[in-house]
């Protein structure tokens, strides 16, 4: 589909001579991966069995509602597809914002993460105008089966994204403020497998929940 | 996965630099660019097929179809796993499956394929 690049490892020097970690303070297990990374790919696989059984809960319950407040009455299949849409351009900025820190680009990496934050904090707000207009129609947390696990399940989701954008200005600041003292390039990329993760799970949210009709 | 021996995650590599494992490789900008444009271009795809009904039958093996091939063009390109050692993908593919098992099991439990 597209080309692939060889990057220098420039940000991440000559690597270690021994298994323990290198000059920048960055850990390698004995197999001379990075432990972060490999703490970081661990804990994506545990909060796949989490959103596992949000989805699986939400499928098993979704028909469980009063005849005028179910997702066909609901749903604003326009709205969530642009929500969709901005958060699925964010994966692209935070990727962008990847390959910047890893040339070494601060001022990219800083930019690229602050778009990032700026769609995720989008994709936020509209799920808070879409919690309010079910609100408004009707649809509370304690009202049926069906609106306990829709809004358990994107609830979960939103909480993620909000965590997300916590990280990417935090980020921000400290490269700004120059306090990474390890390997500035794979902290963003940590950052980044989180936010794409975010990405993925809205991927099956959105077809699953919003697009299969009940 | 990419079929370089470098990224196997064999015990033949296990010893070399860390560099040479952690996502040295990847796409260029422009690549990651023509990702998004193909993952934007499926939801578009995605949301017309919700609104058409002459998709009959096929329309939620389509919709899956769609929604399995964003999940990975995410996961394997913009996640780096395509490039990256294979340990990384056994520990998020151990997880992803064990789920995908488990709640198929639940929903199964639940008559929830009964129809």
């Amino acid at each position: 589909m597209a080309d692939v690049a060889v990057h220098e490892p420039t940000v991440h020097g000559d690597g270690p001579d021994d298994a323990h970690g290198d000059a920048h303070g960055t850990h390698y297990s004995s197999t001379g991966l990075s432990n972060n990374k490999l703490g970081m790919w661990l804990f994506l696989g545990s909060e796949c069995l989490l959103f596992g059984g949000l989805i699986s809960t939400y499928m098993l319950y979704r028909g469980r509602h009063s005849q005028n407040l179910g997702p066909d009455q609901l749903w604003d299949i326009p709205f969530t597809s642009s929500s969709s849409f901005v958060l699925l351009m964010s994966s692209l900025t935070m990727v962008l914002a990847v390959s910047a820190a890893k040339r070494g680009d601060d001022r990219n990496t800083k930019l690229w993460l602050s778009i990032t934050a700026l769609l995720g904090s989008l994709f936020v707000a509209g799920q808070v105008y879409e919690f309010t207009t079910f609100y408004r129609e009707g649809l509370g947390y304690t009202t049926s089966l069906f609106s306990s696990s829709f809004y358990t399940l994107t609830g979960f989701h939103g909480v993620h994204v909000s965590v997300g954008i916590i990280m990417l200005m935090a980020l921000v600041g400290m490269i700004t403020k120059d306090r990474i003292h390890g390997d500035k390039a794979e902290v963003v990329e940590l950052i980044g497998l989180y936010w794409h993760f975010v990405d993925i799970v809205w991927i099956l949210i959105f077809t699953l929940v919003y697009l299969i009709p009940a | 996965m990419t079929g370089d021996p470098a990224h196997d995650g064999t015990a033949a590599d296990t010893h070399a630099s860390p560099a040479s494992h952690d996502s040295s490789h990847g796409l260029t900008d422009m690549g990651y660019v023509q990702v998004a444009v193909a993952l934007a271009i499926i939801t578009g795809l995605e949301v017309w097929a919700s609104y058409t009904d002459w998709l009959g039958p096929a329309f939620l093996p389509i919709l899956l179809v769609l929604m399995i091939v964003k999940f990975f063009s995410v996961v394997l390109f913009f996640m780096h796993l395509r490039f990256d050692s294979k340990i990384f993908s056994a520990l998020f593919y151990a997880g992803l499956f064990l789920a995908v098992g488990v709640y198929i099991v639940a929903l199964f439990t639940f008559h929830f394929f009964d129809g």
